[in-house]
């Protein structure tokens, strides 16, 4: 559950103080399936971090399933984004020298967790590269390598999900792939998934379109009938491109 | 996150520009086999002069004049003419002087010596017969100075080694005549060869009978009479006894000397002769030591300028880990880590490096002309390893800080 309430965020630039979030109350209930919509700069990724931790509210409350974590310290909310929070990013951005699998096993490293290898292993099969695990980066296609990242989103097994613009950078037949597999997670694991966006096609995969603009939420909708992605299912996206 | 994990990560970042990580290294190799190559040969020459010095006896004592002093201002030790050779026969004949077994008074001068066609600068010093046994100083050829020989003033002469090699080569020299300072002497002897510096080696040396060195080649005499001496050579009974010797020493010359104040001489064992030669060579190890450590700074900070361009070329890396769920100290361990891996694989290198060098240089004249024995050993060994991963732990600081601090939204915006 993300529970927002008056939140503001203000970066300070030289001597200018810029407001990028000026007063957001939002709730994310568990098991959601929402889009962030906005232009660039309107301050949805802003938003995201704040939502992800990356970055601490300037003021407000942000409590994450009940916790105040607007007022947490760097290295707690860092302990918080290895547990509960999976990252898919515009870019990818794995690390080019490492394996798919080493790639996954990064958010693994930072918790004491048991049993890597045969966990990386399972998120790789799940989103379908069960035959690429030794593969790096570049010998993978936009595809692939953005399925390597909903991987390492997944092996900590968080219960939310923050995809900035997941599928910018890929072609439509990709996209459809990974906007699959992003429902299905949402629909057959309960995971909270946030896309941050600037298509309406891809916030139409959605339940609910949250609208930004100027750093306010301008609208919030429930959409009545998401569109469904034309690939189903983790076994399709195991063939695809 | 665990120490083999650690290490993994650090290891496979290194790998990725190995170039990089060999030149960087290259730095701490160099230092560190600079550090252990100078220092054992420094050891080396440390103990090879203890040795030769304890080779010569411990059980002896020195007497020298005190320091004349004109107006308050010192002559320093030994500048007074204030010890005669009667105060060395005075130590050896007294029945108060149980502790001492052999007394020998000498007297240096330096002179230019002709032989033949040959010339030479050489140091001679004037001697009685019982310097021989006081100092070690075993005839080769002919024969030793006798007493007959200082009685009756005789110019007669022993040659060092290396003084004899010089003048004759290889024909005999017994009985040939030698011009010492215009004067003419006759060679009766040859001495055993020491080998060694010639700090206190007698190879470059010729003995003459004390008398003769007094009346006929010193350049100065003392007014009140009796031949006065520059160094009183006193053998004692034993190690043991040396406290008791120094003490008769003191008590027999002060008599003498009418003493009721301050000394007019100065007595020395050889033991503290060691001691202050071990200081100074001690310092002269660790002079070398610290000549070669200024290369191993320079490797340090070699260290930390690559870390430091690793830092920023990773900025986007650091986020990302960041954004995984590490923490400042997870980011900060990683790149101290690759720092002293660096450094600690610098150190291994360089401690082989350097273990071979110091012993390819074993036995080999590297100052002087007479070989000198290298001495690695385990603690230099273990003071390079430790120097090493003290550098990577202090130049790596600083930049996994840098690393550390980087906020995870800054780090995501850097490309």
């Amino acid at each position: 559950m993300i529970e927002l309430q008056d939140v503001t965020k203000i970066y300070r630039m030289g001597s200018l103080d810029v407001a990028a979030l000026g007063g957001v109350s939002l709730t994310i209930r568990e098991g959601e399936m929402a889009a962030i919509m906005g232009r660039s700069g309107s301050g949805k990724s802003t938003l995201m971090n704040l939502i992800g931790c990356l970055d601490a509210p300037t003021s407000g409350r942000y409590l994450l399933d009940g916790e105040d974590v607007g007022r947490f310290g760097e290295d707690r909310l860092a302990a918080v984004r290895n547990q509960k929070v999976g990252f898919v990013f515009q870019t990818y951005n794995l690390l080019p020298r490492l394996t798919a699998l080493a790639n996954v096993e990064l958010p693994l490293l930072y918790g004491n967790a048991k049993d890597r290898g045969r966990r990386c292993l399972e998120a790789l099969r799940r989103v379908g590269l069960g035959d690429r695990v030794n593969h790096r980066p570049q010998e993978l296609s936009g595809g692939e390598q953005q399925r390597v990242g909903i991987a390492r989103a997944l092996v900590k097994e968080p219960s939310i999900l923050l995809a900035d613009e997941p599928t910018g950078n890929l072609d439509s037949r990709s996209s459809e792939e990974i906007m699959g597999i992003l429902q299905q997670l949402n629909r057959d694991e309960g995971i909270t998934v946030i896309i941050v966006t600037h298509e309406p096609e891809i916030a139409g995969h959605t339940g609910r379109i949250v609208s930004i603009r100027d750093g306010l939420i301008v609208d919030d909708q429930t959409v009545a009938e998401p569109r469904q992605a034309a690939v189903q299912g983790m076994e399709g996206a195991g063939r695809g491109s | 996150m665990n120490a083999l994990i650690i290490i993994r990560t650090a290891i496979s970042s290194l790998g990725a520009n190995k170039l990089r990580a060999g030149l960087t290294l290259l730095g701490i190799v160099i230092g560190v086999a600079a550090v252990i190559t100078l220092m054992s040969i420094g050891r080396g020459v440390q103990a090879t002069i203890t040795e030769r010095i304890q080779a010569l006896g411990t059980n002896l004592l020195f007497v020298r004049p005190g320091e004349t002093s004109s107006r308050g201002v010192g002559g320093g030790q030994g500048s007074a003419s204030s010890l005669t050779i009667e105060d060395a026969y005075a130590l050896s004949e007294s029945e108060f002087t149980p502790s001492i077994s052999a007394v020998a008074p000498e007297l240096g001068t330096s002179a230019q010596v002709v032989a033949g066609r040959k010339n030479t600068f050489a140091n001679i010093t004037g001697i009685t017969p019982e310097y021989e046994e006081v100092r070690n100083a075993p005839v080769e050829f002919g024969r030793f100075i006798s007493q007959g020989d200082v009685d009756r003033n005789a110019t007669v002469a022993v040659l060092g080694y290396q003084v004899a090699q010089d003048l004759y080569g290889f024909r005999s020299p017994i009985g040939q005549p030698i011009r010492i300072s215009g004067r003419q002497f006759e060679v009766i002897g040859v001495l055993e060869e020491q080998g060694g510096s010639s700090f206190f080696s007698f190879d470059d040396r010729i003995m003459v009978p004390i008398t003769a060195a007094y009346y006929r080649l010193a350049s100065s005499r003392t007014t009140q009479g009796g031949i006065s001496v520059q160094t009183i050579n006193v053998k004692t009974q034993g190690v043991q006894v040396m406290d008791s010797a120094l003490a008769e020493v003191a008590t027999i010359l002060r008599l003498r000397h009418r003493i009721t104040g301050e000394d007019d001489f100065t007595v020395t064992s050889q033991q503290e002769t060691i001691e202050a030669l071990e200081e100074a060579t001690n310092a002269f190890v660790f002079f070398l030591g610290a000549i070669a450590g200024i290369s191993l700074l320079v490797g340090g900070i070699g260290i930390m300028n690559i870390m430091l361009v690793s830092v920023t070329e990773r900025t986007r890396e650091i986020g990302i880990r960041k954004a995984m769920g590490a923490k400042r100290r997870d980011i900060l361990l990683q790149f101290v880590s690759e720092a002293t891996l660096l450094s600690l694989g610098g150190g291994g290198v360089g401690l082989f490096l350097g273990w071979v060098l110091s012993n390819m240089l074993n036995d080999r004249a590297i100052i002087g002309t007479s070989p000198t024995q290298t001495a690695f050993s385990f603690d230099i060994a273990l003071l390079a390893l430790v120097v090493s991963a003290a550098i990577g732990l202090f130049f790596g600081i600083y930049p996994a800080m840098r690393a550390a601090s980087l906020h995870p939204i800054e780090a995501f915006r850097h490309e």
